[in-house]
């Protein structure tokens, strides 16, 4: 019983920690393509409308942010948020890889240090029960 | 005084509308099946909980005050002091949901605040 509620919170947050990033990065790039958003004069509303929900990049972002959200809310179902919240920080480590395998970004000395920390800290936390508090009936 | 006021907005209004969040799915019961449609059952239950849009709210409140304090703060001033929502989650989950925090979880909590506050001052 215990084993298949470690497996299904660890599979909710792994869906968290590569849907949260890679949405952001989605719409970031979403974002920086459709150019300088303009909301003044309303005449130009439909324009910037066009513009940023006319790639394909925002609709994938925004399925990406989605799948984030129903995990993090499922996850939060069958474990303490105290034990979701901190492991979902697992997160930076992904847009780290992401950025290093995808956009051949460099990443500082500094930044992996502080992932590495993250990851000692989540190693701490999953030695506990995931869930320790009762659903209210 | 008033980066102040938005400092606690965003910390205490975002790390609450999650906590929000988490009093909604405790109230609405686990997902019996590890399925798909057991999965949209639970969320369209848990949509008739009031927290949910308690949380909502207090999310989208937290997201205007850090566009507000980014307006005029720098990026790399704002982001860092948000690790301390781990701290404040934790808090919650103690008095809020009921939780029972080990001296493990407690170290796993600090040590993410500290190596999320390296990465983003290393931004």
């Amino acid at each position: 019983m215990h084993t298949r509620l470690h497996l299904k919170t660890y599979l909710l947050i792994a869906i968290m920690i590569i849907a949260g990033p890679v949405g952001n990065l989605l719409i970031a790039k979403a974002m920086k393509q459709a150019g300088e958003v303009k909301f003044w004069p309303p005449s130009q509303w439909w324009l910037t409308f066009i513009h940023v929900f006319g790639a394909w990049t925002i609709w994938a972002g925004i399925a990406f942010q989605l799948a984030f959200i129903i995990a993090f809310m499922l996850g939060l179902s069958i474990a303490d948020y105290s034990y979701v919240q901190p492991a979902a920080a697992l997160g930076y480590g992904v847009v780290a890889v992401l950025g290093v395998v995808f956009l051949h970004e460099s990443v500082s000395a500094l930044r992996w240090a502080g992932i590495a920390v993250i990851c000692f800290g989540v190693s701490f936390i999953r030695n506990t029960h995931p869930k320790t508090s009762e659903n209210p009936s | 005084m008033s980066e102040f006021i938005l400092f606690t907005f965003i910390i205490v209004l975002g790390t609450g509308g999650e906590l929000c969040l988490g009093r909604a799915m405790k109230e609405t019961g686990e997902m019996e099946r590890f399925r798909p449609a057991a999965a949209l059952r639970l969320l369209g239950r848990a949509l008739r909980v009031k927290w949910i849009w308690i949380g909502v709210a207090m999310m989208a409140m937290a997201f205007f005050s850090l566009l507000a304090l980014l307006s005029f703060e720098s990026v790399s001033f704002v982001i860092p002091v948000t690790a301390l929502s781990y701290l404040v989650g934790a808090l919650g989950g103690i008095f809020f949901l009921g939780e029972r925090l080990s001296w493990q979880r407690w170290v796993g909590i600090g040590l993410v605040c500290i190596g999320v506050t390296l990465v983003l001052i290393a931004k």
